[in-house]
């Protein structure tokens, strides 16, 4: 935010009056937006309300039903299927699209391989990438596999490919969602780096602090209509939420009602070591949330599936209400009322190519049979009860669950979850993507579910909804407990002290394995 | 815009999802209609049994294979497993026709030997795909060549004879009718119908589906991935010891040509009728039909003499590639519309 774009400078790439409709669907009205040279611009809304749609016109892949773009002053109509590249306007996805094989030179020369005649100029590939990866200040080997990296370097491996193309617009689609706090700092100077030398920024994100710390200006969209472009100055977190939403965004976390001192302990872990993680130990009580907060990479995912069966534990103990278990499957968690939801809704969550029923009763089919056969009727009640609690959106619910929004995936993979009447539910990253509105009903049904005598463990990287939510917050730090902390002690700052490694203890006695 | 989405899907989708499913009944009724024109024998009562009880061997093995591909696994080894099952069946049947006479009991045995023999092959497949995690392709390709040259060498190189009093007796199951429908066709129509309640009206069938589609979905899902896959081997071995009950009577022999190419008819049957190749998704129906249309192919080049009868693997191969080109086309249409 220090060296602001000059607003004098005309925009690079600019679209009037962009409208679209998929078949008598209209899903943009009228928008106007432009980018300038070396300008970051957030475009922010709910789940739905156009943002993709939006980049996928500015970038080609789509065609506009009516309005005009015009790039470095002509107007234009962008080739589809990303050829906009060669123009100089790419796009990075949310899901990166790397082939995991090939090695970073590779993939960032993919398409446009350096040749001489028939053969490849490997070596002068590999030193052109390595100049561009120093460029960006990154090191990242470029012969390394892309199945090798992290998340972050692969994005960053995506950028360089983009400064390669010779990129003046850059359009990212949510770049920080599978960033830890540090990766997302050095992601933030990257994008300094680049706006310095002049190349515009569009980027889509839900969190709003990103926003506010990194956009020059922010575009809100609601259902389809542009709601107002400012400048960021002119803005708060909440004035932003607001517009998002169109309605005040009050009690976004539901009060806390604090378990019973004396309710039972539901499960009990004990020196818990699996591959990445080690010394384990915790308590979690009936109607308790426990909060596991910590970098990306610090092991809670691995703790969670260590405890559920999908990976073997190679030590320690694990109680559920006052019996030893060892779990080797799903199945026998689930039977014995623990249920894992997992962060990756797309991967491991949801069959994407099939509908709301055969996704809400996967885990529970034998609840639906009938002398051995499916019970098509008991699955349709299963539905209409799992939309109505959770308001899940969906006009036809033989709509393949792909083509939902985030935020109703999401809902769907709760109802779930919860259809297998868990007395103990593990929620991976509860809201990751998801608008804030979709966010704060989530967080009242974990709230309400909590109150109904479930017992909670919530992990997430979003600090915020770990404060709000939790009763007791653990942190891990590299396959450990680092810390622990209930009632006032939860704030961002002592979170963070225990997740970056400033401070240890918290519980001394358990963690000085 | 995902809200948008779905209901752009919406207005198509009646008509789009009507042509899939009924685009292979559609090639049927064509291919029928073709045959009648070029040939009226086509439709005599004999043909029309002739096609059906040659569709079956194809066929039942294919509704095994429609679950096997449902659930994202493919299995090369049903012609050689069929070979190998009947070799094994006729040594056994004389064997016993040599201790005790032939009589009701030795087809008893023989057919009790293949179901055992066929569950057997299955869970064999089954466990080294799921338990050895080693690819299907490669493990039932690797069966397919043990079983193939099993089979040639019990026969010496030869062909394997049943006995002539066990032929008599054995003879009916293929030869003889039940309300004029021959028995084989009595089969199939049965391991239809049990594939079909398996596929769309059990948890079993819904798993492979889930698993095809998504293997580590089925597994966050509580769903015994391994234990699933190793069924559908198991059914599929279950399907070609049938398949070869209903054969052997046939010729009454076996040799290392028996069942040449069955595993990719199978596959072709599967694919025809709309099952996808890659899992996910299984239609018996369709897999019913893609067999009666390479049994009817063959026939029409029986009966007519446009096209040399040689050339039926060409028209068949150029079916089965139009096929799938048909299905992805209505399919990436109706994305198309949907975005």
């Amino acid at each position: 935010m220090s060296e602001r774009a000059d607003l004098a400078v005309p925009p690079i790439l600019s679209a009037h009056r962009i409208s679209k409709s998929f078949g008598d669907i209209p899903v943009l009205f009228s928008i106007d937006f432009d980018i300038r040279p070396g300008e970051v611009h957030a475009i922010i809304g709910e789940n739905g309300a156009g943002k993709s749609t939006l980049i996928k016109i500015l970038s080609g892949l789509e065609q506009p039903t009516s309005g005009t773009i015009t790039y470095q002053d002509k107007t234009v109509v962008l080739p589809p299927n990303g050829e906009a590249a060669a123009l100089g306007i790419v796009v990075i996805h949310q899901e990166l699209l790397l082939a995991e094989h090939l090695t970073v030179a590779d993939s960032i020369f993919l398409g446009r391989e350096l040749k001489s005649g028939f053969f490849l100029r490997l070596g002068e590939m590999r030193d052109q990438a390595r100049a561009i990866l120093d460029t960006l200040h990154v090191r990242i080997d470029p012969e390394a596999r892309i199945n090798t990296l992290s998340v972050a370097d692969k994005q960053m491996v995506e950028i360089a490919k983009a400064i390669s193309q010779d990129a003046k617009v850059i359009i990212m689609d949510e770049p920080t969602a599978v960033l830890s706090v540090a990766e997302t700092t050095t992601f933030f100077e990257q994008i300094k780096r680049l706006t310095a030398q002049g190349v515009a920024i569009v980027f889509i994100s839900h969190k709003l602090d990103e926003i506010m710390e990194l956009a020059d200006r922010v575009t809100v969209l609601r259902d389809g209509q542009l709601i107002a472009t400012l400048g960021t100055e002119n803005l708060t977190p909440d004035s932003i939420a607001q517009m998002m939403v169109g309605r005040e965004l009050s009690n976004l976390y539901p009060p806390k009602h604090e378990p019973d001192v004396d309710a039972e302990i539901m499960l009990s872990v004990r020196d818990l070591a699996a591959p990445g993680i080690s010394g384990i130990s915790f308590d979690l009580r009936r109607g308790e949330i426990l909060g596991f907060a910590g970098l990306i990479g610090s092991g809670r995912t691995a703790v969670a599936e260590a405890i559920v069966g999908l990976t073997r534990k190679s030590g320690g103990s694990i109680t559920l209400r006052g019996n030893a278990v060892e779990f080797t499957d799903v199945s026998q968690s689930v039977a014995a009322g623990l249920a894992y939801m997992t962060k990756d809704r797309k991967g491991r969550g949801l069959l994407l190519n099939v509908g709301l029923q055969p996704n809400l009763t996967l885990m529970t089919l034998r609840k639906h049979l009938r002398r051995g056969f499916l019970d098509g009727k008991s699955e349709e009640q299963a539905l209409e009860r799992a939309v109505r609690r959770f308001d899940i959106r969906a006009r036809d619910p033989s709509v393949p669950v792909g083509k939902l929004s985030g935020g109703n995936q999401q809902k769907l993979m709760l109802g779930k979850t919860m259809e297998s009447e868990p007395d103990i539910v593990i929620m991976d990253e509860p809201t990751r993507g998801i608008d804030v509105g979709t966010k704060q009903q989530i967080y009242h049904i974990i709230a309400a579910l909590a109150a109904e005598g479930k017992a909670i463990i919530v992990i997430s990287s979003e600090m915020q909804e770990v404060i709000g939510l939790s009763h007791k917050v653990l942190v891990m730090r590299n396959g450990r407990l680092a810390g622990q902390l209930e009632g006032a002690e939860i704030v961002e700052a002592e979170i963070m002290r225990y997740a970056a490694g400033i401070k240890q203890g918290g519980n001394d006695e358990r963690i000085s394995a | 815009m995902s809200v948008s989405a779905h209901e752009a899907a919406k207005p198509g989708k009646g008509f789009r999802l009507d042509l899939k499913t009924a685009g292979p009944l559609l090639a049927l009724i064509l291919l029928v209609v073709l045959g009648y024109s070029l040939n009226p024998a086509f439709l005599n009562e004999g043909n029309v049994t002739n096609i059906l009880t040659r569709s079956a061997f194809i066929g039942i093995i294919a509704v095994g294979a429609t679950f096997v591909i449902t659930a994202g696994g493919i299995d090369l080894s049903v012609g050689s497993m069929a070979a190998f099952i009947a070799g094994v069946m006729i040594i056994i049947m004389n064997w016993a026709v040599g201790a005790m006479g032939a009589s009701i009991w030795t087809v008893l045995l023989g057919v009790g030997c293949s179901l055992i023999l066929g569950i057997g092959a299955g869970f064999i497949n089954g466990f080294l795909t799921t338990k050895a995690k080693i690819e299907a392709f490669i493990v039932t390709l690797g069966t397919m060549g043990i079983y193939r040259s099993l089979v040639t060498y019990f026969a010496d190189g030869g062909t394997l004879s049943l006995n002539n009093g066990a032929r008599e007796i054995y003879r009916p199951v293929y030869y003889d009718s039940f309300l004029r429908i021959p028995y084989p066709v009595w089969v199939f129509i049965t391991v239809a119908i049990i594939g079909w309640v398996l596929m769309n009206r059990t948890a079993f069938g819904r798993y492979c589906m889930a698993i095809g589609s998504n293997e580590q979905v089925a597994r966050y899902s509580a769903i015994k991935v391994d234990r699933v896959r190793t069924a559908t081997y198991i059914l599929q071995g279950l399907c070609v010891s049938l398949a070869t009950i209903i054969y052997v009577p046939r010729l009454g022999s076996a040799s290392s040509a028996t069942g040449v190419l069955w595993e990719l008819e199978a596959i072709a049957a599967v694919i025809i009728g709309g099952t996808m190749l890659k899992g996910g998704f299984g239609r018996i129906g369709g897999t019913v039909i893609g067999a009666l249309i390479l049994t009817s192919i063959g026939n029409i080049l029986n009966l007519t003499e446009i096209i040399s009868n040689y050339l039926n693997g060409a028209v068949q191969g150029v079916i089965i590639v139009a096929a799938v080109y048909l299905q992805r086309g209505s399919l990436s249409a109706r994305r198309k519309k949907a975005e």
